[in-house]
């Protein structure tokens, strides 16, 4: 009677692993407290903080084109579109009625970081999963998207091209000619994505039915952005708050409706495609015009409190200022969509077993700056 | 001494007179062994370090980068340079480890391939031991690895070599089934276990053509089981860097470490030369019965080049596929084995049972 007391003790201990904050499959510097009952997973605990640099604080004593470059440095992949959140948010404060060539410039550019942010996520899932080559071949073409932002503005991912009331430059006058090319390149390359991993046997049995997401729990965790829709929660911020040029775009919002890493895998892929169609429909028809407005030099905000959000690369990326009229604000909040992504990890990963928790990390595709701010 | 570089047999021979002619012949045997010992550790040693080096070669081009090219010309010595730095390190000295076993484990590995390396024939006459039981030979000591791959995973005193080691072993240990039952369909087909014979049987057209269906489907398993086995491919997941684990051979540093590595790359070697001897003719140049024209045009190429040629190729192939898959799941790997690959090849071998019996292979 003991012996089996006994032995059904050591079946059933519990052991706890780190998946400390240096590690080559959590992106960034996260740390995940693991408790483990032989392969499976039975709690994860996320230890997040270890690249806290006080943004938001340090928000409080810039003014307001300042703070555009720290934005670049929260979810840095989607870089670009921080700061066209920041702008529009004192634009709106403001009232200011931005030019229609500053609405297709950000527009396009909002597109191509999301299409070089979702490709650095095909790279480092595949190469989590262990395809090693994908990695090289997604960075291949990410390139080409880098540099056609160099060539803009000089930086390669942390822009800083926006700025209150327009953007800094004007578009140099290759650049339709460069992104035209680009599209035409990738929308091959796209279907070698498809070849080397999508359509592979191994990849599909790693990621189908595992960490499964459903629609009330991604609402209620507020996911948002594809890993959100993979679990057919909509929450597109381009269809529902439509800010830029998206009101007169013509493209789909992927939704899935499995809640599974595949689906969250599909969805990103449809979303590199349907940024594609996006730039298509926008970059034959640039007006011409100012590529600024102009502005004060001291820029001050009406008291009160201002809220506006986009849709990052990653989901929900929302800005909060509260100001008392002074050129800095008394409070910047960001609403960061990684942080809930991140939230949802330990309830997805239950019952898992530890090699699935990496390809569920990955197809949760968290920036950790961005958790951290 | 005739160096007749198509039948190394009289160069051999002529060695082995002249150290009977001298020496007494306990000493002509020690000699001979002797000999046999340092040319093999020597090929050993060579053919280890290159395959790294083609490794990283391969593996950049298919990755559309470079690879080392600063050391030698195109990075010849680079893994010369490694294996410097890695004799250089510092031993690291573990209190807790049980430190015989500890010790031991990366020889046992690497003696288990040694010993699979003496069975191959590489040439007509360079053979080091023609056992009358060589495939079965060559499996039984190639399985003696794995008890080198517990004893590291255990003596380390780490829960996560531990993890990594049992994964592995249960991984080899099913694998070796696959292995065993691919090349058992070779012998119903050769009819004979010794490794010259079933080269000479392939005189006029490998196996792989002679036994066509059931011969295809075996080289197929045995390619997969056979990657699955050395932890290579899709099937590292007891090694991968990206999991939790970073395996069995954690906690090794410096030459220990590079025992392991070699022991690896050489169990490749080991694998894809038993697949070019048995399915590809080994030796055997490509003879296409009828055609003599073709066959002196292919004679004319040494044998050793031809077997060197082969197992090149399916080296390759299992570079190739290592850097396309992701990685299995280990639940998913022993799935693939027990449910799948088991019952192909009980039935594959019914199928070349049969069609040897009714003579219906070329």
């Amino acid at each position: 009677m003991t012996e089996k007391l006994i032995q059904e003790d050591i079946e059933h201990e519990e052991y706890t692993i780190n998946m400390g904050p240096q590690h080559p499959s959590t992106h960034g510097v996260l740390r995940l407290v693991v408790s483990l009952k032989g392969e499976i997973v039975e709690r994860v605990e996320p230890h997040c903080g270890y690249i806290h640099r006080g943004i938001e604080k340090m928000c409080e004593k810039l003014t307001y084109p300042q703070i555009i470059h720290l934005t670049d440095r929260l979810d840095y992949l989607s870089a670009h579109m921080n700061n066209h959140a920041v702008c529009l948010c004192v634009e709106n404060a403001l009232e200011i009625e931005v030019p229609e060539r500053v609405r297709y410039i950000r527009t396009i550019m909002d597109e191509l970081a999301r299409i070089a942010s979702h490709e650095l996520w095909w790279c480092s899932f595949g190469m989590d999963l262990g395809g090693l080559t994908c990695f090289f071949y997604g960075l291949r073409d990410r390139e080409k998207i880098l540099d056609i932002f160099e060539e803009t503005c000089g930086a390669r991912l942390l822009l800083s091209y926006n700025t209150p009331g327009g953007v800094m430059y004007d578009l140099h006058p290759d650049f339709q000619k460069r992104v035209k090319e680009f599209i035409v390149y990738f929308r091959k390359k796209i279907k070698e994505y498809d070849d080397l991993l999508t359509g592979n046997v191994i990849m599909q049995q790693r990621t189908k039915g595992i960490g499964f997401l459903s629609k009330e729990d991604a609402i209620s965790y507020g996911v948002t952005g594809p890993s959100g829709r993979g679990s057919g929660f909509s929450c597109d911020v381009r269809k529902h708050r439509p800010y830029g040029m998206y009101h007169k775009t013509d493209f789909k919002e992927i939704l899935r409706y499995e809640g599974d890493t595949f689906a969250r895998y599909i969805v990103r892929m449809d979303e590199m495609r349907e940024s594609m169609n996006i730039i298509e429909q926008l970059i034959d028809n640039l007006p011409e015009g100012d590529f600024a407005v102009k502005m004060k030099p001291i820029i001050r905000l009406p008291e009160g409190e201002y809220y506006q959000s986009i849709e990052a690369a990653r989901g929900e990326f929302g800005v909060y200022i509260i100001s008392d009229g002074n050129k800095t604000p008394v409070r910047v909040k960001f609403r960061s969509p990684n942080f809930c992504n991140l939230s949802a990890l330990d309830l997805i990963s239950r019952k898992q077993k530890i090699a699935d928790l990496v390809a569920i990390g990955g197809s949760l595709d968290y920036v950790i700056p961005d958790i951290d701010r | 001494m005739a160096f007749n570089i198509y039948d190394l047999t009289s160069f051999t021979q002529s060695i082995d007179k002249a150290l009977y002619s001298v020496l007494p012949p306990f000493w002509a045997v020690a000699t001979e062994m002797l000999i046999i010992g340092v040319a093999i550790l020597a090929f050993y040693a060579v053919v280890g370090l290159y395959l790294v080096y083609a490794e990283r070669k391969v593996c950049a081009f298919m990755q559309n980068r470079v690879g080392p090219n600063r050391v030698g010309p195109y990075g010849f010595f680079q893994t010369i340079a490694d294996l410097i730095k890695l004799l250089f390190k510092e031993l690291v000295h573990i209190k807790s480890a049980d430190q015989l076993l500890f010790n031991l484990a990366p020889f046992i590995v690497i003696c288990a391939s040694f010993l699979a390396i003496a069975a191959i024939p590489f040439a007509k006459g360079l053979h080091a031991i023609d056992l009358n039981i060589g495939i079965f030979y060559v499996i039984a000591v190639s399985s003696t690895g794995v008890i080198g791959i517990l004893l590291a995973g255990w003596s380390s005193n780490n829960k996560y070599s531990l993890i990594g080691a049992m994964r592995s072993g249960a991984q080899i240990v099913s694998y070796e089934l696959s292995v065993g039952l691919s090349l058992i369909t070779m012998v119903i087909l050769s009819g004979s276990m010794q490794l010259s014979v079933i080269v000479e049987n392939q005189a006029n057209g490998w196996y792989i053509f002679k036994g066509h269906l059931p011969a295809i489907i075996s080289f197929l398993v045995f390619l997969v089981a056979s990657t699955a086995e050395t932890n290579r491919g899709p099937f590292d997941l007891a090694e991968a860097e990206s999991e939790l684990t970073a395996g069995f051979h954690t906690e090794y540093s410096g030459i220990r470490f590079a025992f392991f590595f070699l022991a690896e790359y050489m169990n490749m070697f080991i694998v894809a030369s038993i697949a070019a001897t048995v399915f590809w003719g080994g030796w055997m140049p490509l003879h296409i019965g009828g055609w003599a024209a073709f066959n002196h045009i292919m004679d004319f190429i040494p044998p050793f080049i031809w077997y060197i040629g082969k197992t090149a190729v399916v080296i390759w192939i299992m570079m190739w596929f290592k850097w396309t898959f992701p990685r299995l799941r280990i639940d998913q790997l022993l799935s693939l084995e027990w449910k799948y690959l088991l019952p192909i090849n009980l039935v594959n071998v019914l199928l070349m049972a049969f069609i040897v019996l009714m003579g219906w292979h070329f």
